[in-house]
């Protein structure tokens, strides 16, 4: 990987963070529980696996040799998605900037860092374990809040909860049928890798 | 497999299971209105001593409550759904109150965070809806936005816009005791525990 390349991909990772962070864009993409569950969240995960790909070769020797099959390092992102899945989470992200900034930090550093790493150290198996266990949860979650008859966040409305059940679900069946093609029918530039959103181009290894 | 996988795995585990229970309280709620319920019960905390005018205009102060429990509620007077159940809540948790524990000391308190829309008249024509009579059961409104601000901080009210010129707000009925502690946050549409609740409090 030349310099070139990697700077390019810091300069992405941090514009974007510094993009979502601008308090016009962070409080529009927060005013609405769908947007702030389905584009914003992403999107910082997103900040953080371009850091990945960028300082992939940097990684520090220790974690390259025990984070074995990229157990460890999906775990984390199980762990740290769930912790931002809380609803209480989201409001205290909404009523405290400062609980918001840990929200900013820990999405790129807990979930998009170790994703990126991690992931190339999975094997097919276990990518499809993660597949196959994260597309039906987003649709259940889904489900959960369009039956929820109480709001799960004071600072969200119910139609609001409801339209973020909505989505959930469409993201989980849009995410099904990709996986579904990828699968059973291949990906045109795959090179026995699942596709997957915010991915870089492919290194020239 | 090397060691440093069990030293790496071992600290996700860690650091993920203690994040979670410290996010969950425990392991015990997952919404802020469950974390708010909680934390009141375990710790009860002193009401501001704010000033307020009821449906009559007269001005008394939360203070002016110590030595008597009190059921608070938030409304505001337009309120089309939830504010109206609050109040037949109310009225029928006061109707029983009565019956049971004749002359002790239980009040009921509806504070309006809508100081824009709900002034003398509004009290009047809402307390009237649901025969409420000062001083056992006022409408107020805060005489000033501080004084707002620091109830709805206190009682953990979060009111958002509901897009038709109304608000949103998270229901429920506080209890506060003779001490002026909010002790418990309770459902309104459990009526009978909430009678239960307010009679145990009363009693200590």
């Amino acid at each position: 990987m030349n310099t070139r390349f990697m700077s390019s991909r810091l300069v992405a990772a941090t514009g974007l963070w510094a993009i979502l962070w601008f308090a016009p864009l962070r409080l529009a993409l927060e005013r609405d529980m769908a947007v702030h569950m389905i584009v914003q969240l992403p999107l910082l995960a997103c900040v953080g696996y371009l850091l990945a790909v960028a300082l992939r070769r940097h990684e520090p020797h220790w974690i390259a040799q025990g984070d074995w099959l990229g157990i460890p390092g999906l775990l984390l992102v199980i762990f740290a998605t769930s912790f931002w899945m809380l609803p209480r989470m989201l409001d205290a992200a909404l009523a405290d900037p400062l609980i918001d900034l840990v929200k900013f930090l820990s999405l790129p550093l807990l979930v998009g860092l170790p994703l990126g790493l991690s992931w190339r150290r999975m094997p097919l198996l276990g990518r499809a374990f993660v597949w196959a266990n994260f597309i039906p949860k987003l649709g259940a979650i889904g489900g959960l809040y369009l039956a929820a008859p109480t709001r799960l966040c004071a600072y969200y409305r119910l139609d609001q909860q409801a339209v973020a059940g909505w989505a959930l679900i469409a993201v989980a069946v849009a995410l099904g049928a990709t996986w579904f093609v990828v699968v059973f029918v291949g990906w045109p530039a795959a090179d026995g890798e699942a596709a997957q959103t915010c991915r870089a181009p492919q290194e020239a290894a | 497999m090397t060691r440093g996988f069990f030293a790496l795995l071992g600290l996700v585990l860690a650091a993920g299971i203690a994040a979670l229970y410290w996010g969950t309280d425990g392991f015990r709620v997952v919404t802020s209105e469950g974390a708010r319920e909680l934390a009141v019960e375990r710790s009860p905390r002193a009401v501001p001593d704010v000033a307020l005018f009821d449906q009559n205009g007269h001005a008394f102060t939360l203070a002016d409550y110590r030595g008597h429990t009190v059921l608070v509620d938030f409304i505001y007077t337009r309120c089309p759904t939830i504010c109206s159940v609050n109040g037949d809540d109310f009225q029928r948790v006061l109707t029983r109150l009565q019956k049971n524990t004749g002359d002790r000391k239980i009040d009921l308190l509806s504070i309006s965070f809508d100081p824009a829309n709900d002034g003398l008249p509004a009290l009047q024509l809402y307390g009237d809806r649901f025969g409420a009579e000062a001083p056992r059961w006022r409408i107020a409104v805060p005489a000033d936005r501080h004084g707002l601000a620091a109830l709805l901080k206190t009682f953990g009210v979060v009111v958002i816009p509901d897009g038709w010129g109304g608000f949103v707000h998270n229901s429920a009925v506080y209890l506060v005791d003779a001490q002026g502690r909010l002790v418990r946050i309770l459902d309104p549409d459990a009526s009978e525990q909430l009678a239960v609740a307010t009679e145990r409090v009363a009693a200590q």
